[in-house]
């Protein structure tokens, strides 16, 4: 009699829906979607064109704020009307913001300082993202220096605590948060309009 | 008695650890890998072999992208001609870009237009897709490019 009631209790335990296996189905799945994903970002040089103007003339700049680069159709620079060369482009304009009215051919002050770059049709366009780059590398060294000691290079506080890089300084703000240190230190970078020929 | 013998066989089956939450942590993770993943990218019809630099900013927020992809044709009797392509869709009239884009402003705001363009192209072409954005008003632009490799 006690054998019957262990069969019938065994019976029941054998209903069940075996799940050992479902592990293996979604380990399964899992394997696959590991293998396919691609956590890719996409990285480049941010820009910000300039508004449409409706038949209103562009802001005055002052001569001196100006620092023209000029890229011909076979790649060569033109830098303040004199022939240069890429390397020396994230110096001269480090040299340039960071005038603070010294020099009288360089700008007055970070703020009003404006980088220009002019392009022909022809000008290849890795020849233009290397001087873009460089532009935004000679901000980029100075953003750092304002990372590590907190201060502008006037000698304004901006930063309550110093960062290893600016790299460092901007992973820790959030989304809707205010750039700090790009407040503080404008880039000012314009993109020429293209001749329209006449 | 009966009473003894039920508990015997209770502690008989306690050693062995559960498997059964094992299921719930694996399709979490699989849940994950299934959201974060793009099975397919576009089909890219244009060749863009993206420029080198330095000063790169990371694109964190992959749903404001729209890119806009520049470079000659891979294939078809035009061959090595520089084509536009947005989206799935090569455009053939470059007029029809500030109307694409102004409706893709309309549904995402803080749109950022990634320009992936090849390192053999000329500025006219580039310069020309920037007048259509400013056209748009998609104003926020990103110069795709891959990270430079400082030579040591």
């Amino acid at each position: 009699m006690p054998g019957l009631l262990e069969k019938r209790r065994d019976d029941r335990e054998e209903g069940e829906i075996p799940t050992a296996g479902m592990a293996d189905i979604a380990f399964l799945l899992l394997i696959f979607f590991l293998l396919v994903t691609t956590i890719n970002v996409d990285t480049g040089i941010g820009m910000t064109l300039p508004p449409k103007l409706e038949d209103q003339e562009p802001p005055p700049v002052k001569e001196r704020n100006l620092f023209n680069i000029l890229v011909n159709s076979q790649g060569d620079l033109l830098v303040e009307d004199e022939p240069a060369n890429i390397g020396q482009l994230r110096q001269r304009v480090k040299a340039h913001v960071t005038n603070f009215g010294e020099e009288p051919d360089l700008s007055v002050s970070p703020d009003d300082a404006v980088i220009s770059i002019k392009t022909d049709a022809q000008t290849p366009y890795d020849t233009y993202i290397q001087v873009l780059d460089e532009v935004w590398m000679a901000y980029r060294e100075i953003w750092d220096q304002i990372a590590r000691t907190g201060q502008t290079p006037q000698g304004d506080q901006v930063l309550d605590q110093t960062y290893d890089s600016y790299e460092a300084y901007r992973s820790t703000l959030e989304p809707q948060e205010e750039n700090l240190i790009r407040e503080a230190f404008k880039a000012q970078i314009s993109i020429a309009e293209p001749d329209t020929g006449d | 008695m009966a009473s003894q013998r039920f508990e015997r066989r209770t502690s008989d089956t306690e050693p062995g650890f559960t498997t059964a939450s094992l299921p719930d942590i694996v399709f979490m993770l699989l849940i994950f890998f299934m959201v974060s993943t793009v099975l397919r990218e576009q089909d890219i019809k244009v060749r863009t072999q993206l420029p080198e630099a330095e000063a790169l900013t990371k694109i964190e927020q992959k749903r404001l992208i729209s890119k806009i992809h520049i470079g000659p044709l891979k294939k078809g009797e035009n061959e090595g001609d520089t084509a536009i392509q947005i989206d799935d869709a090569l455009i053939d009239n470059r007029r029809a870009i500030r109307q694409i884009m102004y409706n893709k402003l309309q549904n995402e705001p803080r749109l950022i237009a990634s320009l992936k363009v090849d390192v053999g192209s000329e500025m006219e072409v580039v310069n020309e897709v920037q007048q259509e954005l400013r056209e748009a008003g998609a104003l926020r632009i990103n110069y795709s490019s891959n990270r430079e490799n400082p030579p040591n």
